[in-house]
């Protein structure tokens, strides 16, 4: 089932764990040690942030990164942008309204 | 177009809300119709060239506003409007959820909150929104991908038109 982003970063160590991975690839030893957090605790946050393919493994010899998937942010912060001007517009149709509104109820 | 007028847009990924704020030059009791009355709602409540129709509205709590938003290809995107809380003029709140023609609901919704203030003749309305999830969110955008030179094009054509009514 595929991860729920909303959930994956309102967690504020997963949040914590992005924020690392955006200055550098880690491996989950790395991260257990940075966040004084058991390799099982690890595992769980790093399943949900693969599942919403926020960050993605990569093999390095016998040792496995993970990467932060910027793209995948980006396609969430252009989303946004997108509701953003869809609300815009909106209001823009109603202020026009409005101002007809306003001149019927003068008059 | 007005740029003076406050325009807030605000995402706290987090906690799954989002937060808009946009003054109206316009009195209160106006701007209170305009979100409250069907005839008034079908009129903006979409971004062109998207339209909206009402199929029915009881704005009471517990009543409900059952519409549609249209895509210009003629496809029809139902939703549910629950009523949970009014309070006349100042306040009003919402549960919304997508739904098919025939009303039935596709869960999860979203909680709103309208909130009213009016000062100097200038009327400055809150929306709150809480999303239980983002998949729900994207589906807020369905259909709605169409080029934003279209719809600023169709914009200052309706603009034009309400003018040369005056």
């Amino acid at each position: 089932m595929k991860q729920d982003i909303f959930q994956a970063i309102a967690d504020p160590t997963r949040r914590a764990i992005l924020t690392l991975l955006t200055i550098q690839a880690l491996t989950p030893n790395v991260m257990a040690e940075k966040f004084d957090m058991s390799r099982q605790a690890v595992s769980k946050h790093i399943k949900v942030l693969q599942e919403c393919e926020l960050i993605k493994p990569e093999q390095s010899g016998r040792e496995i990164y993970y990467h932060f998937n910027e793209k995948k942010m980006q396609e969430f912060d252009n989303w946004l942008a997108q509701l953003r001007q869809n609300w815009e517009t909106k209001f823009n149709q109603l202020d026009g309204l409005l101002s007809t509104l306003k001149q019927q109820t003068t008059k | 177009m007005n740029n003076d007028l406050l325009f807030d847009f605000n995402v706290d990924k987090a906690a799954k809300m989002v937060y808009i704020t946009r003054e109206f030059n316009a009195g209160q009791a106006l701007v209170w119709d305009a979100f409250t009355k069907a005839e008034l709602l079908d009129q903006w409540g979409a971004p062109a060239p998207m339209r909206a129709k009402t199929k029915y509205m009881d704005f009471k709590v517990g009543g409900r506003r059952f519409y549609a938003m249209i895509s210009p290809d003629g496809q029809e995107r139902w939703a549910v409007q629950e009523y949970t809380s009014i309070t006349p003029k100042t306040n009003f709140k919402m549960y919304n959820a997508f739904a098919d023609k025939d009303e039935n609901r596709e869960l999860p919704g979203s909680e709103w909150d309208y909130n009213f203030s009016e000062e100097n003749g200038i009327t400055k309305v809150s929306i709150t929104i809480f999303n239980e999830s983002f998949e729900r969110l994207e589906k807020l955008l369905d259909g709605f991908t169409i080029g934003f030179k279209m719809i600023l094009t169709n914009l200052e054509e309706l603009l034009t038109a309400l003018q040369q009514k005056l």
